[in-house]
């Protein structure tokens, strides 16, 4: 393999292995929020158990996000030189931010949260969780503003040095590229994927303690703020999924025939259920209907762009299905858990307690193949329609290297992986009783 | 104005970085020395609240040098590939000892885990010294900015020599933090470490002075051509004699306050003898990556400059406050791991 192959199976590895860990902190720090707001609110020492228990959990899954995130930094220069240089001025700049804005927000007040249970009020503890919250989702905007100005990229002008070529684009207005056209859909929908994480963690682990009779009183009421959240987070996904999807089709009309496997431009395109390479029955003009409001609207299909132009249609309709049918299969599920609570049948529906347990991993791959759909979609280029990936990679670094550095993180992330697992396995087994007991310290 | 405004950013960025997180790689060096569970504990309690933040400082230096001079962090991290990578590994390993130790009861995985922490700091201490050796040094760029060398030729002994010099710079600076925050017997031997430390340093600088007059004497006709470059080596030496000073006289936060100034008149005149140069080449100077020839645009330079002044104090107003709810002496009731 070419060291311009290698380099993008190493991004790959390092970015998917590491947006494992990102939306459970996002969507569990919101959780903390609440719990630290009831644990000031209410005498009951069951909140102040909630707090400590989740807190700890939040914290293993914070480490290893941290330890894999270092490498993301750092990985535009070593591995895509020539992108760096080609959009340096206007991309380095919300990764910059996002260090200074929300990695110290974070990392500070998260040793708060963490280390200062008897040094601190619970007042100033309700606020380390606040910011390491809002930590959290601006750690998620500077990123997302960053991926999206590879997606549609605004507010910067072409330079080129004396033969006429194409060096690098430069910022023309910080405004029109932080709020690209794709930055806002796209940063309500990860953080709305985020939170479906955390209300699902929360609610699967609950639902195993409902089940072995366990913590009844701390698992019945983290339940129940897994699943109001996970109502709220699933449906404001799917909302905003349908926002972020629209965009898509205006902006990048290549990579929305892609993902609707829309082969031919046409009037009244119907939708299809399953995409491609699936036989499939279409749903006539609902697709023209969604994206324009009218059934006869005209469609772009693949057959209206240079072939070299494409995304692999594939692997990106593929994924595109794969997350918005289990998307809403998540937003039913917690729905009738809500309606199961509501009507006081939730805690002895032990099929429904199981399916919640054996549903923690789903959220953490709809994550994923929610990306593989963004960053799949957007090839063949780098930056939509100015720079190629193909020409983005770093030209000086062996492939050997590469290949090199590739089986290193393996390894690293498959220890990683399992030390993270065996942790929180350990966490769960033992229980909020023993992490309240335990004198810290 | 503005390239230099950011070429004096990063350089502080990375000075911030030396210092804080300098003192918790310097507490992973020496925590194999520790004697027993107990003393292990300590150490990392020491540390437990603040290491991940003061690595951050790492991260925002990256992310600056990427905004402000993007075909520096380009060619360099590309260039330095392997070198790189060791430290994305060291760090990752450190970070996995830290948290991990406390998750396990077995001592065989215990020794293990202050293993992955020792050596992914000392990996790191090293690390950073032989990067920095190699900037002095020069490293091949050619007249397309492009660079030209091989991981080998990074493991010169000149810049190999820095490493040694910049692992006992950051030891240093964790033994004092240590004795900041350690008590009775163990405060006793942890000040002996730092005052040998001291001398360890103090010598490997001395050598490498000359070693650098040497191998880049420009970088001495630069800072000599600075009508106020005596304040920075002065404030150097002054820190430096008062680090022990402030040691035998058993003040030791004034101690480790010494050795933290000493790491900044350090990175201070080296800023200053590299100026403008970011990266230079040892081709030939005139290809040197500087903060005019490599540097983003007005526009992207002011920007970020508004964001870092709105930033940066908030940051250092936090910091101070988590340091202020978290220092003291550890003990068994300190909170931690």
């Amino acid at each position: 393999m070419d060291a311009m192959t290698l380099s993008r199976v190493q991004f790959g590895l390092t970015a998917g292995f590491h947006y494992l860990f990102p939306p459970l902190t996002i969507g569990l720090a919101w959780i903390l929020v609440v719990l630290a707001w009831l644990r000031l609110r209410r005498a009951e020492p069951v909140y102040d158990q909630m707090m400590r228990f989740w807190t700890k959990l939040f914290a293993i899954n914070f480490a290893i996000g941290v330890a894999t995130g270092i490498i993301m930094e750092f990985e535009f220069g070593t591995n895509w030189s020539t992108y760096s240089k080609y959009v340096g001025d206007i991309f380095g700049a919300p990764l910059a931010a996002e260090a200074v804005f929300s990695f110290f927000l974070e990392s500070s007040f998260l040793a708060v949260l963490v280390f200062g249970w008897n040094r601190v009020s619970k007042r100033v503890h309700f606020f380390a969780a606040l910011m390491v919250a809002l930590g959290s989702v601006l750690s998620a905007f500077w990123i997302i503003v960053a991926n999206s100005w590879q997606q549609t990229p605004a507010g910067y002008k072409l330079v080129t040095d004396g033969s006429g070529k194409v060096v690098r684009a430069e910022l023309t207005s910080f405004a029109a590229a932080v709020f690209n056209p794709s930055t806002l859909p796209r940063f309500f929908h990860a953080v709305a994927g985020a939170l479906v994480t955390g209300a699902f963690v929360v609610a699967g682990i609950s639902a195993w303690y409902l089940l072995k009779g366990r913590h009844a009183d701390f698992a019945r009421k983290s339940l129940a703020i897994g699943i109001v959240a996970g109502v709220i987070a699933t449906m404001g996904s799917a909302v905003v999924g349908d926002w972020h999807t629209r965009q898509v089709a205006h902006t990048q009309p290549e990579k929305f025939a892609a993902m609707e496997a829309l082969f031919k431009t046409q009037s009244g395109a119907p939708l299809l259920l399953l995409g491609y390479p699936l036989p499939d029955l279409g749903i006539p003009k609902l697709l023209s209907l969604m994206v324009y409001f009218d059934p006869n609207a005209q469609v772009k299909g693949l057959d209206a762009f240079p072939p070299q132009d494409l995304p692999p249609v594939t692997f990106t309709a593929m994924s595109f299905h794969a997350m918005v049918w289990p998307g809403f299969m998540c937003m039913f599920v917690m729905l009738y858990g809500a309606l199961l609570l509501k009507r006081g049948r939730l805690h002895d529906n032990r099929r429904f307690l199981k399916a919640l347990f054996w549903l923690i991993p789903v959220p953490f791959a709809l994550n994923e193949i929610g990306w593989f759909t963004a960053e799949i979609g957007r090839q063949p280029w780098a930056v939509y329609h100015l720079l190629r990936t193909a020409d983005a990679y770093s030209p000086t670094v062996p492939a050997g290297q590469i290949l090199f550095s590739i089986i290193l993180f393996t390894l690293i992330f498959a220890g990683l992986f399992t030390l993270g697992f065996y942790a929180v396995r350990k966490h769960v087994l033992a229980g909020p009783e023993a992490e309240a007991s335990r004198e810290r310290g | 104005m503005l390239n230099t405004i950011w070429f004096l950013l990063i350089a502080v960025l990375m000075t911030l970085y030396a210092i804080l997180d300098g003192f918790d790689l310097g507490v992973g060096n020496l925590h194999l020395f520790a004697r027993g569970e107990e003393e292990r504990r300590l150490f990392i309690k020491s540390i437990g609240p603040v290491w991940d933040g003061n690595e951050v400082w790492l991260l925002t230096g990256g992310g600056a040098l990427f905004a402000a001079f993007p075909p520096v962090y380009a060619t360099v991290f590309s260039g330095f590939y392997l070198a790189m990578m060791l430290v994305l590994v060291a760090l990752i390993m450190r970070a996995v000892g830290v948290e991990f130790r406390s998750k396990v009861e077995s001592p065989i995985l215990k020794a293990l885990w202050d293993k992955f922490f020792f050596l992914g700091s000392f990996l790191a201490s090293i690390l950073f010294g032989v990067a920095v050796g190699n900037l002095m040094r020069g490293i091949p760029i050619d007249e397309t900015g492009t660079y030209t060398g091989s991981f080998l030729g990074l493991l010169n002994p000149y810049s190999v020599f820095m490493g040694i010099v910049s692992l006992a710079m950051f030891t240093l600076q964790g033994a004092t933090y240590l004795a900041l925050r350690t008590a009775g017997g163990l405060r006793e031997r942890v000040s002996g470490w730092a005052m040998r430390l001291w001398a360890a340093f103090a010598a490997l600088y001395l050598v490498a002075a000359f070693w650098t007059l040497g191998v880049s004497p420009h970088l001495y006709h630069r800072y000599y051509a600075v009508g106020w470059h005596w304040v920075t080596i002065a404030v150097f030496v002054a820190a430096m004699v008062a680090v022990p000073v402030f040691l035998k006289g058993r003040r030791f936060g004034w101690a480790f306050a010494s050795s933290s100034l000493a790491i900044a008149g350090l990175t201070s005149t080296l800023a200053l003898s590299a100026y403008p140069m970011l990266a230079p080449s040892s081709t030939n100077l005139e290809y040197s990556l500087t903060a005019f020839n490599a540097s983003s645009s007005p526009l992207t330079l002011q920007t970020m400059l508004i964001l870092a002044l709105i930033g940066v104090p908030l940051v250092l107003g936090y910091t101070v406050y988590i340091y202020s709810v978290f220092m003291g002496e550890v003990d068994g009731s300190t909170p931690g791991y």
